[in-house]
């Protein structure tokens, strides 16, 4: 390409220099990209981990430096190995229930019926429409007089209105609560991305295995799901990543409460770091989601490399 | 006739599937509609079913949101964080992108997937020293804070999305135009930008959807009434004390919802390609 852009162009202006050498105009055009990826999160990485390091806070800005002491005081306070279960708890929860949801909607969506184009653009909604939003509508769903779910519940005499659950405010129910909420948010991902994998899986393997004999259960796990697991993985990595570092759910249905029993990492980072300015600890809080992230980023990167071959 | 009962069988299984999920997915933005048009009257009477309108419906609950609070204001900041974002996405992504699949081999696509892994970096990470950042900038409590900070998720996925795009351009396409003389910037300009407009319009309403998501930034950066965005103003600011004013807070919702899951639907189908960047092929 250089070769024969060099022989057409007579011209020979600056400009023509540079806009003509792909080597000038490639670092040119990507330098932009990265120079804001550099300033805006390579560099308050460095300093989130300089904080947690530091006795700095926004009282006394002081850039001391105090070793691993933030650590040790986070993982010697009860609180904090509580959020940290809490954050596995409702992490892994939510991906399993967003993952068999995912599952069983992509094979609905994947047969071909009146209405589906509809039906897919509703089911899309809860992973579209903001999460805050959604939240607060779920929130008023669990609301502990008006609940619609305790008005049915009671309607079918299934409980009575004196014994009805007050879903955000029993610890194990507000956990149950933010899991499925988030679950929720997620299933429509994890449907789409199943639907993309399935669909790209080629029909004469399909057709291939049909003949000799294989039956549905057989088909959906000896051959589907071994040839859409990368893509799969990549989609379950999103939602982890996403999921494990997330404080808007939380904060917004029950803000860790009640007495922390759906505390997690991101919200607790918030608490410590934002609302009681004590930053070192705050960033100590949430540095310690880094070696998740690095197992999970790690894996992401083998997957998407497989792609390639 | 066992064939058609087990065919009848069959349908209605499959039916009940569609149904549960639709159900799943679409109640809590129903319970939306149908509280932001009801009476309070009517909303807060246990004795009555909550599923339909009991009292006629009515706009109250959005006329109040419009005179009553700053609904308006937060409408109009979350359009302008998202053009100003959408603006400085594509001047830096479009060529990026570009840049990363045509002009520097093998290691473009090492540096492309390095960038787009920066997009996993959570808000929760950076949040802290980024709000420091901001003060010293002298934007803490200011809406330009998320124009600056929102292109740090919207770049990374951006490039991605444009560099999947960008691969699927015919490279004669640009080697064509050389030979008609024009230079390599010439060809980008005149060749590839026009072909890929649907790419670009894909990327414009993505960008846009994202920062109109985006809430724990805007949570921790801004905190007086008038700078907050459309997402952070229903959440968090029409509580008043601790009533929570549950008609005015499902409308607020309900209009800030709908343009996002249009725009949604209509793009789902690039985005999924993009997202899953060609991992199937």
């Amino acid at each position: 390409m250089v070769a024969i852009a060099d022989k057409a162009v007579q011209s020979r202006s600056r400009f023509k220099f540079i806009l003509d050498r792909p080597k000038v105009l490639g670092p040119i055009f990507v330098a932009p990209a990265i120079l804001y990826v550099l300033v805006l999160v390579g560099l308050p990485f460095l300093l989130a981990v300089y904080y947690s390091v530091s006795a700095y806070t926004i009282y006394t800005q002081s850039y001391h430096f105090v070793g691993l002491r933030n650590f040790i005081d986070i993982f010697h306070s009860q609180i904090f190995r509580q959020t940290l279960a809490n954050t596995f708890i409702f992490t892994i929860g939510s991906q399993i229930i967003g993952l068999i949801l995912g599952k069983f909607g992509a094979l609905v969506l994947l047969r071909p019926f009146r209405g589906r184009k509809l039906v897919r653009a509703l089911i899309v909604l809860p992973w579209a429409v903001p999460v805050a939003l959604a939240t607060v509508a779920w929130e008023w769903m669990f609301d502990s007089l008006y609940s619609v779910i305790n008005w049915t519940l009671v309607a079918l005499h299934i409980i009575n209105r004196s014994e009805a659950p007050n879903w955000l405010g029993n610890p194990h129910l507000a956990m149950l609560c933010v899991i499925v909420v988030n679950a929720w948010r997620f299933f429509p991902f994890a449907i789409v991305i199943f639907l993309a994998g399935i669909t790209a899986v080629p029909q004469d393997i399909i057709d291939a295995s049909i003949v000799d004999g294989a039956g549905f259960w057989r088909r959906n796990y000896q051959i589907i799901v071994p040839i859409i697991a990368p893509i799969v993985v990549v989609g379950l990595i999103f939602g982890t990543v996403f999921t494990f570092t997330d404080l808007s759910v939380v904060y917004l249905l029950t803000n860790g409460g009640p007495v922390n029993a759906t505390q997690v990492l991101g919200n607790l980072g918030f608490q410590i770091g934002i609302q009681s300015g004590d930053v070192a600890h705050g960033a100590a809080v949430s540095l310690i989601m880094l070696p998740v992230l690095f197992v999970l980023v790690i894996l992401m990167l083998r997957f998407i490399r497989r792609r390639e071959i | 006739m066992p064939g058609i009962a087990r065919t009848i069988g069959r349908e209605t299984g499959f039916y009940s599937a569609v149904a549960f999920f639709v159900i799943l997915a679409a109640f809590p933005f129903y319970w939306m509609l149908i509280t932001a048009f009801k009476t309070n009257a009517d909303l807060y009477d246990l004795s009555n079913i909550p599923f339909w309108f009991n009292d006629p419906p009515t706009l109250d609950h959005v006329k109040y949101l419009f005179e009553q609070t700053e609904f308006a204001r937060w409408l109009l900041n979350s359009a302008i964080i998202g053009v100003c974002v959408v603006a400085i996405t594509l001047v830096t992504a479009i060529p990026a992108g570009y840049s990363l699949t045509r002009m520097a081999g093998r290691s473009g696509e090492a540096l492309g997937i390095g960038i787009f892994l920066t997009y996993l970096v959570p808000p929760t990470l950076l949040f802290l020293p980024l709000s420091r950042i901001i003060t010293v900038l002298g934007l803490q409590d200011s809406m330009w804070s998320l124009v600056l900070i929102y292109p740090t998720f919207t770049i990374p996925f951006c490039t991605w999305l444009l560099m999947g795009f960008f691969k699927a351009i015919p490279i004669e396409v640009e080697e064509a135009a050389i030979v008609d003389g024009c230079s390599i910037f010439g060809a980008f300009i005149k060749m590839v930008l026009p072909l890929s407009m649907p790419a670009i319009l894909t990327v414009v309403i993505f960008t846009f959807t994202l920062t109109l998501q985006e809430f724990v930034y805007a949570l921790t950066f801004i905190s007086s009434t008038a700078q907050k965005t459309i997402t952070l103003g229903v959440a968090t600011d029409l509580v008043r004390g601790d009533i929570y004013f549950w008609g005015e807070l499902m409308a607020g919702a309900l209009i800030a919802s709908v343009p996002v899951a249009i725009a949604y639907n209509l793009f789902l189908d690039r985005f999924i390609s993009g997202i899953t960047g060609g991992a199937i092929k």
